[in-house]
């Protein structure tokens, strides 16, 4: 799936990376704590979070992910917004819940059973 | 490369908002050196859990990171309260973090282990009351 099309399945707004937006990602993980993403995340290039702290961007970033949604109508600091376009990071928010943003990516085909390719 | 490069960072242990920017430089770093993406993204992790264990837990310190030919290690060294019980520690799941820090998005109690998972060796060292060093090395040619 393709980064525009996240945005455009969760309504969301995007805030930085705009020129980003028709990378692909293959599947994504939703979580609050940077702690379970940073023990249990592998493929993943995209991160939906209700959580809003610099740490949110320095856990993708080190984590190799491309897009992070908030969800909750949640909004990030300008700050994280520049740390984020710094570290070639897609950022958009939405006000979808957690829930409902990762059930809907999911039954849209965001569910990591489309195997990235090398290179 | 013959001789080995060094990395040296201090890392503020009173500013939770800029835990990490050591491992996001070394990240960088370790780009323009052309090491494989996946060595880079083994150290980031390691390195960053570190960093962010020496802010949370033990008022900062400082971090070295230093590259050969065939090894990158990262040696993690504060003056903290240092960890009275290493084996628990390495448990999964085992976090003394208080409520501040979960609200925070951290203290699941998954950085030690994780950062054992991603390196190829790890040594803890810690005295309690005196501090805590860890060692640990990714090798190249693997
Ligand atoms: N540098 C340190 N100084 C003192 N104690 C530490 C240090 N690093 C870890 N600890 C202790 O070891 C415990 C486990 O660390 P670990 O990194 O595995 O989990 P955590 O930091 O509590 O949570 P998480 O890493 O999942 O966010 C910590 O809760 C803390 O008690
Ligand atoms: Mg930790």
């Amino acid at each position: 799936m393709k980064i525009i099309d996240v945005k455009e399945l969760l309504n969301a707004e995007v805030l930085c990376g705009e020129d980003m937006l028709d990378e692909e990602v293959y599947s994504a993980c939703g979580s609050d704590m940077m702690s379970d993403v940073l023990a249990y995340v592998k493929e993943q290039g995209l991160l939906l979070t209700g959580l809003v702290n610099p740490q949110v961007i320095r856990t993708a970033e080190m984590m190799d992910m491309v897009c992070i949604v908030f969800v909750r109508a949640k909004k990030p600091s300008e700050d994280m917004v520049r740390l984020a376009e710094r570290a070639g990071i897609v950022l958009m928010s939405t006000e979808t819940r957690m829930y409902e943003a990762c059930g809907n990516l999911y039954v849209n085909g965001l569910n990591g059973k489309v195997v990235r390719r090398d290179g | 490369m013959a001789e080995p490069l060094v990395f040296h960072f201090d890392v503020d242990g009173s500013d939770f908002t800029s835990a990490g920017q050591a491992s996001v430089q070394i990240k960088k770093s370790l780009r323009q050196l052309g090491l494989p993406s996946e060595i880079i993204r083994r150290v980031s992790i390691a390195m960053y859990e570190g960093e962010i264990n020496m802010v949370i837990h033990a008022n900062g310190g400082v971090a070295d990171v230093i590259v050969t030919e065939d090894c990158v290690e990262i040696i993690l060294k504060d003056q903290g309260p240092g960890i009275e019980n290493v084996e628990q520690a390495m448990q999964e799941g085992f976090s003394t973090a208080t409520s501040t820090i979960h609200s925070l998005g951290f203290g699941a109690g998954m950085g030690l282990p994780n950062m054992k998972r991603y390196s190829d060796t790890m040594e803890i060292d810690t005295v309690v009351g005196v501090g805590t060093t860890i060692t640990m090395k990714i090798f190249l040619n693997q």
